[in-house]
């Protein structure tokens, strides 16, 4: 079995960001940046469905500038056999990432995909239904659990009520929830192996894909900022507060 | 024109979200003039049928009701609301930000190869609408330029809409086939006596300063004094103290309650971005650098296995 794991590069997960001064955008430059938290519980993943012997190819994706050649050397680092970057100067919108990740699959024929549920920058939450929906495969979006039974892969969903359980047919896409599994880190001597482990490029347009965007982002600002309250000096004094001034209980 | 609004119910009742993401709907049909139409898609849907029928705001009600759609598939489901979209001229498609509606409407969208708008917190016209990125730290103001807007809606940034009193039309649709491609399997849903999580008006939520499961119970006996639900941490649940249903933050459930605890939560980004829009904030802790200070109304640094017993005994 095939597996085709998707990462993006975002900013750091513990970096507050700022909006920048013209409200176009939230400052970047400088900070930070890393694999989206998401994408590196989808190649742990991966590379664990390889380890227990249910596939024998991992192919790492990434669609965007030259830098994230970084996070797919992350990948490889961490067990992904080869990588390929989709190379845009362009910000696509999930939409088009997932009509470029079509592209992929269909040259790469994966028997599985793993995509994180969400950037933690745009927070979206979308490419990897968009992408299903393009393959005509089923999903199996917010797993906490996978396993490969014979031609189907079997996803414990995380889901508002609890969990849920569902059977899909391979070919499949799968997005990763926080609890599937907890990522390992890169060995030195596989940082060093991955230098040489196949990293190819092309590009939208090689793959004949129309990324013109469909939102116009007009202005970005900063929420209202919460301002610290009070300290109280013990629960007593927590509970008159609540009742009498702020009156919520 | 319409504006198609995805019913979020489990066959049997109605799920009080869809009434959050219908006074959107009921802000767009002020800009747009088109029918709001609230589609219950299930099987054996008749009593959540009911319940949207009643609903005053909606227009009409589309009733999905056979087999395929039974756990709402998004393999089988969406494929009926692209059709559906596309047959009636809809304007806007709508959802809630749920585990449902993130599931179901990105497919639709791609189905329609329209764009999504994920979460907005507010309408501004249209087809412009604001939503927070970078976990909350930012508002994009974002205008669509497809012909059909799909958008999934936070429900803790719009009122619930009136539920009673109305008796919109049914309109029954033909059934859909089985993709064969997923199958349910099967659902471990948490049994509560308690609100939900994302339409309490209370909630005490515990971080990994609880130190573990066994403890839980100390912030279930003052949520059950205040009629409020019990959420938890990102820290929590990964440590395996709780459910994943408990969890509220950027990836969790995002609230907005009169009233949020927080309990031994130091409040990482995540979990901010989950629970900043509560009116009151109360944080309990004994580090007093925790950052959840900078958010709390009312701050109590203290050690949270003498504080919850002792705020326990003084709401009695």
């Amino acid at each position: 079995m095939k597996i085709m794991v998707t990462v993006k590069r975002v900013v750091d997960a513990n970096i507050k960001v700022r909006v920048n001064a013209d409200n176009t955008d939230v400052e970047l430059a400088n900070l930070k940046m890393a694999m989206n938290p998401f994408d590196e519980i989808a190649v742990e993943e991966a590379i664990r469905l390889k380890e227990r012997g249910d596939a024998d190819e991992v192919v790492a994706v990434s669609v965007g500038s030259d830098a994230c050649q970084e996070v797919l050397r992350t990948a490889l680092a961490l067990g992904a056999d080869r990588a390929l970057l989709v190379k845009t100067e362009q910000q696509l919108e999930p939409l088009a990432v997932a009509k470029t990740l079509k592209a992929v699959a269909d040259n790469e024929q994966p028997d599985l995909i793993i995509l994180g549920k969400q950037s933690i920058d745009g927070d979206n939450n979308q490419t990897g239904q968009m992408l299903a929906a393009l393959t005509d495969r089923p999903q199996g979006t917010f797993a906490s659990e996978l396993k490969i039974d014979g031609d189907e892969a079997r996803v414990t969903r995380e889901v508002d009520g609890g969990l849920q359980q569902v059977g899909l047919k391979l070919p499949a896409i799968v997005t990763t929830d926080l609890r599937l599994n907890e990522p390992r880190y890169a060995s030195l001597p596989n940082i060093m192996k991955a230098k040489r482990k196949p990293l190819d490029t092309t590009t939208p347009e090689q793959l004949g894909i129309d990324t013109q965007p469909r939102l116009t982002t007009l202005k970005v600002t900063t929420p209202p900022e919460r301002e610290a309250g009070v300290k109280v000096a013990d629960v007593a004094e927590l509970v008159s507060k609540l009742k009498l001034e702020a009156g919520v209980i | 024109m319409s504006i198609l609004v995805i019913a979020e119910h489990d066959n049997a009742q109605l799920k009080d979200a869809t009434l959050n993401a219908l006074q959107a709907a009921v802000e767009l049909k002020s800009a747009t003039g088109g029918e709001i139409q609230l589609l219950v898609a299930g099987h054996q849907c008749q009593a959540a049928a009911a319940q949207a029928t009643a609903i005053p705001c909606v227009d009409k009600v589309l009733v999905a009701d056979c087999e395929p759609l039974a756990q709402q598939l998004p393999e089988n489901l969406a494929p009926l609301l692209a059709e559906l979209c596309q047959q009636q001229n809809t304007s806007h498609l709508l959802a809630t930000a749920t585990t449902s509606g993130k599931n179901l409407l990105p497919r639709t969208a791609a189905l329609l190869d329209v764009a999504q708008v994920s979460d907005i917190v507010e309408v501004v016209s249209a087809d412009t609408f604001v939503r927070p990125i970078y976990a909350g730290n930012a508002l994009a103001t974002v205008q669509s330029q497809d012909g059909i807007k799909v958008i999934t809606v936070r429900g803790s940034a719009f009122s619930a809409v009136d539920a009673e009193g109305g008796e919109a039309p049914q309109q029954p649709l033909g059934s859909v086939a089985d993709s064969n491609r997923s199958r349910f399997i099967s659902e471990e849903v948490s049994q509560s006596d308690r609100p939900e999580l994302t339409s309490a008006r209370i909630i005490i939520s515990g971080g990994r300063g609880m130190q573990s499961g066994d403890n839980f119970p100390m912030l279930e006996q003052v949520a059950d004094k205040l009629g409020a639900a019990v959420g938890a941490s990102r820290a929590a649940v990964d440590s395996g103290f709780v459910p994943n249903d408990m969890q509220v933050g950027q990836t969790g459930k995002i609230v907005a309650p009169d009233l949020y605890i927080a309990v031994g939560i130091s409040g990482a980004i995540q979990h901010l971005a989950g629970m900043k829009d509560s009116k009151v904030i109360v944080a309990i802790n004994k580090d007093e650098e925790a950052p959840i200070f900078q958010v709390a109304d009312y701050g109590l640094v203290a050690d949270l296995f003498e504080a919850v017993p002792e705020l326990d005994q003084q709401l009695a």
